[in-house]
């Protein structure tokens, strides 16, 4: 077992299993206890214009992805408030013209994509070093800006109208809650791929949820839970030879059933 | 008596359907009003107009001589249903602590302390560790009361407090109310007519337009112009007071 970290490739993909661990440890309770699971599916999903931007551009496909996943965030935010549209609407458009966004950049660059699979999908045995950097720096102003909003958060989260009532300035911290899901997305896209990102969003909170009432403990063991099923999904892909987004996927989910099942007894 | 709230002439739409129409009233200190009318009458718009939530499309509102928005301070909030998810994972006691919400300040030990003192007033000091969930609806009330009151408010804005509350539970709830009114004015929006017999100062009869806002024992003609039928008060509880037809005032809004 301790052999295998001497590769470079295995002592990466453990540091991105927390890293990831931790944005969506900490992004996915709010996604799961403020209901925005499928506000943050349109935002990974749109990120995909960004990583197909890369590719056209020759620059590093998740730093691409970076402005695309903010800028759709704050956009479905903004329209889906402004706009007489509906908030599913609004997701209804950004999933797949960010989808069709990338498809088609990836169609003009010159070549082919060689790697597209990994970032549909994932693969937590290649991160390179260069994005571990990246996915270190936007999980620390995750952590900074939730530690600095946690009181705002919170009240927000669970009563918007009192929120407003009692000063809280609600809607602007709506709009940085999902300008910190496209960061997180941008941390999870090596890992779980766009198209899985929200299964890491989701079911780790969704997991932890049955078990505490404290925003803090549920974060805190969400991150706990995030480590767990992708340290899991890392050693069964290796071992096994599976695809490892999906392996961590199937995790959770076995997960979720297996604590239900507890928490039912 | 000082006027805490005034709006003039104010008028308001939502999706451009008028929901009040040249509503003039103001609320004095110490005042215990009760706003009264069918659904859709615009009752929980008038509050939010307070609020400064809903902004009316004509008319002026000031609330402590401010606009609505700055004013609002003051104004402890009680809103009608339940805005929330139930099982949101949250305690009694952090949930009401955001009643004392202020900007760059972090909660203090006197929030803290605020907090304990009001959930011993609403009766619900044991239930401080609970999940917001774990509470029946009379419970949950005082909770939401006690969240309004931390703000240690000049006036008190509650939206159908006991519409999901049993009727033991309301006597207490009203008990709770009438002692608290020595310290703020409240604006009580219900559809419990018998409150008005014993417990409410003042009455307001809102739909649409305002009907009537004077005295509680004026205010059952305009009632029965405000739902369009014959209205029967029984007044359970100890009736303080007997209500009786007054003949001239029917039809004028004040």
């Amino acid at each position: 077992m301790i052999e295998i970290l001497q590769y470079e490739f295995m002592r990466n993909a453990l540091i991105a299993a927390v890293l990831v661990s931790i944005s969506c440890g900490i992004v996915g309770t709010y996604v799961v206890v403020r209901k925005i699971v499928f506000i943050s599916g349109g935002i990974s999903h749109a990120a995909f214009g960004g990583i197909g931007l890369g590719y056209l551009l020759g620059v590093n496909p998740i730093l691409a992805a970076l402005p695309f996943s903010v800028l759709s965030a704050v956009s479905i935010g903004i329209i889906s408030k402004k706009t007489k549209l509906s908030e599913d609407t609004v997701i209804g458009v950004m999933w797949p013209v960010g989808m069709a966004l990338g498809i088609l950049f990836i169609h003009l660059s010159p070549g082919y994509a060689p790697d597209l699979f990994s970032y549909l999908f994932g693969n937590i045995l290649t991160v390179p070093r260069v994005d571990l950097v990246m996915m270190v720096t936007l999980d620390a102003v995750i952590v900074v800006v939730v530690a600095l909003f946690y009181r705002e958060f919170l009240a927000m989260s669970f009563d918007e109208e009192f929120s407003i009532v009692v000063g809280v300035p609600a809607q602007k911290l709506y709009l940085l809650l999902l300008c910190l899901v496209g960061l997180s997305v941008v941390v999870l896209i090596r890992v779980v791929g766009v198209i899985l990102v929200i299964a890491l969003l989701t079911m780790p909170a969704a997991i932890s949820r049955l078990f505490t009432h404290d925003m803090k403990r549920l974060m805190l063991s969400s991150i706990g839970t995030g480590i767990t099923a992708t340290v899991c999904g890392l050693f069964l892909s290796y071992g096994l030879d599976l695809p490892s987004g999906a392996t961590i996927v199937l995790i959770l989910g076995a997960g979720l059933i297996f604590s239900s099942l507890v928490k039912a007894l | 008596m000082e006027e805490i709230v005034t709006l003039e002439n104010v008028s308001a739409h939502l999706d451009h359907i008028p929901v009040l129409e040249d509503i003039t009233l103001s609320i004095q200190q110490n005042d215990f009003l009760s706003v009264i009318g069918p659904n859709g009458g615009g009752k929980t718009t008038l509050l939010k107009i307070i609020l400064g939530l809903v902004k009316p499309t004509k008319g002026e509102v000031t609330v402590f001589g401010n606009p609505p928005e700055s004013g609002r301070r003051s104004i402890g909030y009680l809103p009608q249903g339940v805005g929330f998810d139930m099982q949101f994972p949250i305690t009694v006691f952090d949930a009401v602590i955001m009643g004392r919400y202020q900007r760059f300040k972090k909660y203090s030990d006197t929030d803290r302390k605020c907090v304990s003192k009001t959930l011993k007033i609403v009766g619900m000091s044991d239930f401080a560790d609970r999940q917001i969930g774990h509470l029946s609806g009379g419970e949950l009330q005082r909770v939401l009361l006690a969240r309004a009151l931390v703000r240690e408010p000049m006036l008190l804005l509650l939206d159908e407090p006991t519409a999901s509350v049993d009727p033991e539970m309301q006597k207490s709830f009203y008990d709770l109310l009438s002692r608290l009114k020595e310290k703020m004015a409240i604006v009580l929006v219900t559809h419990d007519l018998s409150v008005i017999s014993v417990y409410v100062e003042s009455v307001a009869c809102l739909n649409r337009k305002l009907f009537y806002h004077g005295p509680a024992e004026g205010a059952m003609e305009a009632l029965e112009d405000v739902y369009q039928c014959p209205i029967e008060v029984i007044a359970h509880g100890i009736p303080h007071r007997v209500l009786r037809r007054h003949n001239n005032d029917r039809d004028t809004p004040v």
